[in-house]
């Protein structure tokens, strides 16, 4: 095993020993302005191409020099659509993605991307109007104490308090967004602080004493580290979001081919491992494959990087890999330990792990693991993802999905909902690349797709950008279609119009008796509202496939349209329902592999 | 579950209190006891936090309120090594006849008579929670009037300063 050497210890020394931080950008001498002209040249400075909005009486001292700004404004329909946005921008980018809203209503409005994206480690700034600084407290017309409603579901929030404080709050905001573990900041600033005469220079120097994410895991917890996993008999590259984060997906791809180890990709990590490489095993959790699952029971060393131990992952947790030692290593200490011991816990940003563990592994080898292979491939076999065709001769929504990944192909981005729409989405198309698989995962925010499929078609303009709907998400924010197709972003939206809240009507199917409360949202029984002329009003092209034979027609009649966003109803059966699945929890052991099937695993083989 | 004091050095700024105290309660546990002041640095405030959990969960609160921005650093006093301090004001029934029985209570506690009523005499106590509980039970039989009792504070005994850490980044 290797050491550090001499250089590398003092890059380290170094790189601890830092000043105080500067924000990044060109330094610009101070000139009087007002408060509203030093946000927008803080956001210039900042590097800010984009933010999603909507003006009103608070902010408005804001939007006059945005007016003349280089950065571009998208006016959005709903505030939760610019703050979806936001996200979607960020995940597709990895840049901080801006969303901006008024006083009151409109930072409350915010409250479930900023929540979403907190959930997901996103890095988002949100900024708000606030009433004048006399008027807070005084329940001033559209006054809400936003930074005390998002004290819980943001990394950090400021009220700025003087026009001086403008540029260095908005860089610390961006900088805490950015670094360690992303997240969402909310700054909220007075309408009098906006209004006021100020001075602007750059860059200002970050005042933040208490802020210091560790990013270089230490020595001796990887020399550990190394040691187990040369010593497992069993193990599995438990990979979460994180990677995706850290921009770790070569060197993960380097480490797993370098050990032979299996890896399983969480929700969150579709695509930071590709899909098609054979020591891929899929996703874990309530709807993972048979062999995913198998792998995190039967493992005796988790290698869990970047992952969290969510309860849709391990399921009933005392029952959850039992056998399994566990290395966690997450740049979030607070997560290591949080649901399941660590044995050997590793904090730091999960890059330099991997770095590291790939220079302490090299040239080590380890126990024969020609069985576990055998009985994993063995798995992948007997029970691959798949589905039965609709007794009643319905379109399957898997094979809708199944068809559009296939055919939009690995360079295509795809932002789902949330539902059996979304399982899918993550089943039945093959991630091969990062920062192609969007999702709401930790919250679970119906609504996501269209509006996140907006900001990541404005990163990424020259990407072709689905966003995978189910008819109960779209009708929520669906407005949004109107923000692309005046603002020139043509995405894709297969709406899977199964005429229910399908995942919660699987439910009903399987856990209360098959009475269906509250689930049929009338788009199949009375057509309303018909896609297809919501999507010309709302100004796309608005198409409808109802059949097997006609679907890969429409998505390749949809593929070849660029300069408007098309909206396509794909109407498909009721019945079909999201397999294999641990049901809510229950022991992964537990798993189905459809109604009524439980997968045999050869325990003599263990 | 057992008693823990925690010293949290904090940014002195607005709102910080209500993030340490919110993150508390968002997270399940409950304050037994809470006390905020300046240190000798201006810039820093120290809460004194005292919360009943076992090892375990009293381990995640702590590393979620080190991520707290404007969390500084974080450290548990312990009992044996840590000397603990509470303030206690207490008015008593003290007539005529039982005045000097009162008095002598307040003797043997090395508290004192801060403010005199014919009927009453308000007496100030500090000590640990031991010392201020048997104070109580010592003059309940005289009649409490009104009590009110500060939170515990706590400094590690020896000449070792948690706030000397230059990780801190004090007064520049």
């Amino acid at each position: 095993m290797t050491r550090p050497s001499p250089e590398s210890l003092a890059q380290r020394a170094a790189a601890q020993r830092s000043a105080p931080p500067a924000a990044p950008g060109a330094q610009i001498a101070p000139v009087p302005c007002t408060g509203a002209q030093s946000l927008v040249k803080s956001l210039e400075a900042l590097g800010v191409e984009v933010v999603f909005g909507i003006p009103g009486g608070a902010i408005l001292p804001a939007y006059d020099p945005l007016f003349d700004s280089k950065v571009r404004h998208i006016l959005v329909r709903h505030e939760q659509g610019g703050g979806h946005a936001a996200t979607g921008y960020a995940q597709a980018t990895g840049k901080v993605g801006v969303c901006m809203a008024t006083s009151g209503p409109g930072a409350t409005n915010l409250v479930t991307p900023i929540a979403d994206a907190y959930m997901d480690s996103v890095p988002l700034v949100a900024i708000t109007g606030q009433v004048a600084r006399p008027a807070i407290g005084t329940d001033a017309f559209q006054e809400a104490d936003i930074q005390g409603i998002t004290l819980p579901i943001t990394k950090h929030n400021f009220l700025v308090q003087s026009g001086e404080d403008l540029p260095r709050v908005l860089a610390e905001a961006f900088h805490l967004a950015a670094t360690g573990r992303p997240g969402p900041v909310l700054v909220d600033i007075p309408k009098d602080v906006l209004q006021a005469a100020t001075t602007f220079s750059w860059p200002p120097t970050l005042d933040l004493p208490g802020y210091r994410p560790t990013l270089h895991p230490h020595g001796k917890q990887i020399r550990e580290a190394a040691r187990l996993i040369t010593a497992a008999k069993r193990p599995v590259l438990y990979v979460g979001g994180g990677v995706l984060k850290a921009h770790a997906t070569e060197v993960l791809k380097e480490l797993a081919e370098l050990t032979g180890i299996p890896v399983i990709t969480t929700l969150m990590a579709r695509g930071a491992f590709p899909d098609s490489h054979p020591q891929h095993m899929g996703m874990p959790g309530m709807h993972g494959t048979v062999s995913a699952v198998y792998a995190l029971q039967r493992s005796d060393l988790l290698i869990t990087l970047g992952a969290r131990f969510d309860d849709r992952v391990t399921g009933k947790l005392d029952s959850f890999a039992p056998d399994a030692q566990v290395i966690h290593a997450d740049i979030d200490p607070a997560e290591i330990g949080k649901n399941r011991h660590a044995d050997v816990p590793i904090v730091g940003d999960v890059k330099h792990v991997i770095e590291e563990l790939i220079t302490a592994l090299k040239g080590e080898t380890h126990p024969p693991r020609a069985d576990w292979w055998k009985q994993l491939n063995d798995l992948r076999t007997r029970y691959p993802l798949g589905w039965e065709e609709p007794e009643d001769g319905t379109l399957a929504p898997q094979y809708v999905i199944k068809r559009l990944g296939e055919i939009a192909g690995p360079d295509a981005i795809y932002c789902a909902g949330v539902g059996q729409h979304q399982m899918w989405a993550s089943q039945f198309i093959s991630y091969e690349k990062p920062a192609t698989w969007l999702n709401s995962g930790g919250l679970g925010t119906m609504g996501y797709a269209v509006p996140a499929a907006m900001g990541a078609k404005t990163g990424k303009p020259d990407a072709v950008v689905w966003a995978i709907d189910g008819d109960g998400c779209f009708q929520m924010t669906n407005q949004e279609l109107a923000t692309c197709a005046l603002e020139g972003i043509p995405i894709k939206v297969a709406v899977i119009n199964n005429g229910n809240l399908g995942m919660v009507r699987q439910w009903q199917t399987l856990f209360y008796n098959e009475r269906y409360s509250n689930t049929d949202l009338g788009t199949h029984k009375h057509r309303i509202p018909d896609f297809v002329k919501l999507a010309e009003a709302l100004g796309c092209i608005g198409m409808r496939c109802e059949s097997a034979e006609d679907v890969d027609k429409t998505i390749e009649a949809a593929m070849a349209i660029n300069d408007a966003p098309v909206v396509i109803d794909f109407v498909v059966g009721k019945d079909a329902m999201v397999w294999p699945m641990v049901a809510a929890g229950t022991s992964n052991d537990e798993i189905m592999f459809a109604r009524g099937v439980r997968p045999t695993f050869d325990e003599d083989d263990i | 579950m057992s008693k823990h004091t925690l010293s949290v050095l904090v940014e002195n700024k607005p709102g910080v209190l209500a993030r340490v105290a919110g993150l508390f309660s968002r997270r399940g546990f409950n304050i037994d006891s809470l006390a905020v002041g300046e240190t000798e640095h201006p810039e820093v405030s120290r809460i004194t936090v005292v919360v009943n959990a076992d090892e375990q969960p009293l381990e995640q609160v702590t590393k979620q309120l080190n991520k707290l921005v404007n969390v500084l650093k974080i450290v548990e006093l312990e009992p044996s090594t840590a000397v603990q301090r509470e303030l206690l004001l207490v008015k008593v029934r003290a007539d005529r006849p039982v005045r000097s029985q009162v008095l002598e209570t307040v003797e043997l506690f090395r508290a004192k008579v801060v403010d005199v009523a014919p009927d009453a005499l308000t007496i100030e106590a500090t000590g640990t929670a031991e010392k201020l509980d048997a104070l109580l039970r010592d003059l309940e039989p005289y009649g409490i009037k009104e009590m009110v009792q500060s939170g515990l504070v706590a400094i590690g005994r020896g000449s070792r300063s948690i706030t000397a850490n230059p990780s801190l980044r004090l007064a520049a």
